[in-house]
């Protein structure tokens, strides 16, 4: 039980220093400012709060996990000193990473929420129709931050070499965003002799970057366009089953790399 | 003194007069008689007009017909029915109850009636030669089961319809075998199906009309030498909706209609010539979609802004022409600023042309594989047909 609670103390005062750094870096605040002009253009140029939610979801659903991954592995390999130093204390292992790992997602995700957020209240946010579809947009964004700054950590863990990690990275970012709705599409259009619902709809739950993208769009005017094929998706996303089904999705593709940092932070050879 | 002598020829009716209910008016007046029906409330049905007769509601006097059936039925020539309100038309599943219904008379005018509650609204049965002129029927239909038409022609001729405002029914306007009718200037809104349905109907012309978010929109089918003017189709968004469904239609003008916020602005289905000409697209999910079967159509002087398609095509083979168009999304250059661009335009996305091949792929509108996949398309077409450009595409909206 003591010991326990010492392991929390350590992680949230580690968790408290990597946020207190990033607050004061830099890039924290390019990051927030550039959400905060683009949100404001976005208003200026289009009053309307409704239509502006659709094109900040292309770019949160493309720039965020971008953001989160090269973020991650470079604050990684940039405070790999000071880890060093820490792993030479009598902390534990998971605390200090976990910690890391806590700092720099929530300092992305509030940068995300404040960057976008003030703008969209300066507008009436809270007067319009729009909030509740604005609240599953930031929703989103905090949870694909979460997810690949996780994935990156993971990656930067695994690789000693800065140059190979990064690579990686934005592999990795290239296939969620790109290269996976390009194999997804080849699959739907070989097998279109067959009902497709199915397989329609686990391909984008598979995919956190998808399944993000597909759960904005259906809170939108836009998913008339979905046809047939929509009111299947939103027959499912519209149930319990369906809201249940993808939060438990984007919470394993929070947990499971989380895991991979823990468990691989206590088996490392530093 | 004319006036006088023209009141004397009418019979009056009111809860005081000699006269207390319509149907006593109407059987003991001469052909060509005006009959005043003053303000009250008649709870009449079935009412049977067999000779020449105008018939004038002063302020509106309410014919009521708790829900029982039919409440006119108009089966002599030149009948004039003005300024009625009526309502509670009954409803049945083996016979259309219609407000007022026409059959095989021909010069009538009905005109300033006001219709609520109803099943049918007015129903035109093998009649010609007649006017349909601002009357305003307001339904509350729920279901397409139970409910019937607001402006009904079957086997009707040289009709016009115009200024009339319906909606709430289950076709706003319907026309089946009606030829040379004329639409006009009418309002036909928040229909269950749709807002203006004709099938069968050759030589008709509708213009400055508006329609307005009904269920599916507008359905013309298999119908020739139709001339479509200065509508508005407008918020007709849906799953299943689009602002005007042509199939198997031949021979139509479609010139400077409006086409706004629709799911579908236009889709077509079997057309042959139709010229689409200074129509404007603006803000649907597809201007344009070819579903086969279309030749020798026209496309000059529209103007497409912000569809997020603007044209869709589900073959290679091309037989229509796009021509001195204006594409919101063109990048091309004038140099020569003549106004019309130097780079040809191509309206169909490599992204439309797989949906709809796969309808399913659509799950993956609005991601980044499909922007890169659309702009490669674009610099090199593979997949979208040839011939399918605006050559001229111009420079400014005008």
């Amino acid at each position: 039980m003591q010991l326990l609670y010492y392991w929390k103390v350590t992680m949230l005062k580690i968790l408290k220093y990597s946020f207190y750094d990033l607050a004061r870096s830099r890039w924290s605040y390019i990051y927030f400012s550039f959400y905060l002009i683009l949100a404001l253009v976005l208003l200026f140029l289009n009053n309307d709060l409704s239509k502006a939610v659709i094109t900040l979801m292309n770019v949160i659903v493309i720039l965020v996990p971008l953001i989160g991954t090269i973020f991650g592995v470079m604050y990684y390999y940039n405070s790999r000193e000071f880890t060093e130093l820490l792993l030479a204390q009598p902390i534990k292992r998971n605390s200090i990473f976990l910690g890391q790992y806590l700092g720099i997602a929530l300092s992305l995700s509030l940068s995300l929420l404040f960057g976008v957020g003030i703008p969209f209240v300066i507008y009436g946010l809270f007067d319009s129709a729009a909030i509740w579809d604005f609240s599953l947009l930031l929703l989103t964004g905090a949870f694909l931050t979460f997810i690949f700054v996780a994935l990156a950590f993971t990656i930067s863990l695994n690789n000693e070499n800065r140059i190979k990690g990064f690579g990686y990275a934005v592999l990795l970012w290239l296939f969620m965003a790109v290269i996976y709705d390009g194999i997804f599409l080849m699959s739907l259009v070989i097998f279109e002799e067959y009902p497709l619902d199915k397989l329609s709809l686990l391909g984008t739950m598979l995919n956190p970057i998808d399944l993000s993208r597909i759960l904005i769009l259906l809170k939108l005017d836009i998913s008339a366009l979905l046809g047939y094929t929509g009111a299947v998706f939103k027959q499912f996303f519209g149930t319990h089953l369906g809201y249940l089904a993808s939060t438990v999705v984007l919470c394993l593709w929070t947990v499971i790399p989380i895991f991979r940092i823990l468990h691989k932070a206590n088996n490392k050879d530093f | 003194m004319l006036l006088l002598k023209v009141s004397a020829m009418g019979i009056e009716v009111c809860e005081l007069c000699p006269i207390k209910s319509i149907q006593r008016a109407i059987t003991t007046a001469d052909p060509g008689d005006t009959i005043w029906i003053k303000k009250g409330t008649y709870k009449e049905y079935n009412l049977l007009v067999d000779k020449p007769l105008t018939i004038v509601g002063e302020d509106y006097p309410v014919i009521d017909g708790e829900d029982q059936g039919e409440i006119l039925r108009i089966v002599a020539d030149s009948v004039t029915i003005d300024g009625l309100f009526i309502i509670n038309v009954g409803t049945s599943y083996t016979s259309d109850h219609a407000a007022i219904r026409v059959v095989k008379s021909s010069d009538f005018i009905i005109q300033n009636v006001v219709l609520e509650k109803l099943f049918f609204g007015i129903f035109l049965e093998k009649s010609r030669k007649g006017k349909i002129y601002h009357n305003k029927i307001i339904g509350d239909a729920k279901d397409e089961y139970n409910s019937g038409n607001g402006i009904h022609l079957w086997y009707s001729h040289n009709v016009l319809i115009a200024n009339n405002i319906v909606e709430g029914v289950r076709d706003g306007i319907y026309l089946e075998f009606a030829d040379t009718i004329t639409v006009t200037e009418n309002i036909s809104r928040k229909n269950l199906r749709y807002g203006l349905h004709f099938m069968f109907s050759n030589n008709d012309i509708y213009t400055d009309n508006e329609f307005e978010n009904n269920g599916a929109g507008v359905a013309v089918m298999f119908s020739k030498y139709i001339k479509m003017y200065h509508n508005l189709f407008k918020d007709n968004w849906g799953t299943a909706s689009f602002g005007l469904l042509l199939k198997e239609i031949n021979d139509l003008e479609i010139e400077n209609n409006l086409f706004n916020n629709n799911t579908v602005a236009i889709s077509v289905e079997g057309a042959n010539r139709v010229n689409y000409l200074n129509n404007e697209f603006r803000s649907n999910g597809w201007a344009i979609k070819v579903r086969g079967a279309c030749y020798k159509n026209l496309f000059r002087g529209n103007h497409f802004l912000n569809n997020s398609f603007d044209v869709s095509y589900n073959s290679r083979i091309n037989d229509n022409l796009f021509d001195g168009n204006y594409w919101s999304k063109y990048s091309g250059y004038d140099l020569d600023q003549d106004g019309v661009g130097d780079v040809p335009y191509r309206p169909v996305k490599l992204f439309s042309y797989i949906v709809n091949r796969t309808p399913e792929t659509i799950v993956l509108l609005r991601s980044l594989f499909i922007d890169i996949l659309d702009f490669s398309e674009k610099v090199s077409p593979v997949f979208t047909p040839d011939e399918l450009v605006d050559k001229n595409p111009l420079m400014k909206a005008i």
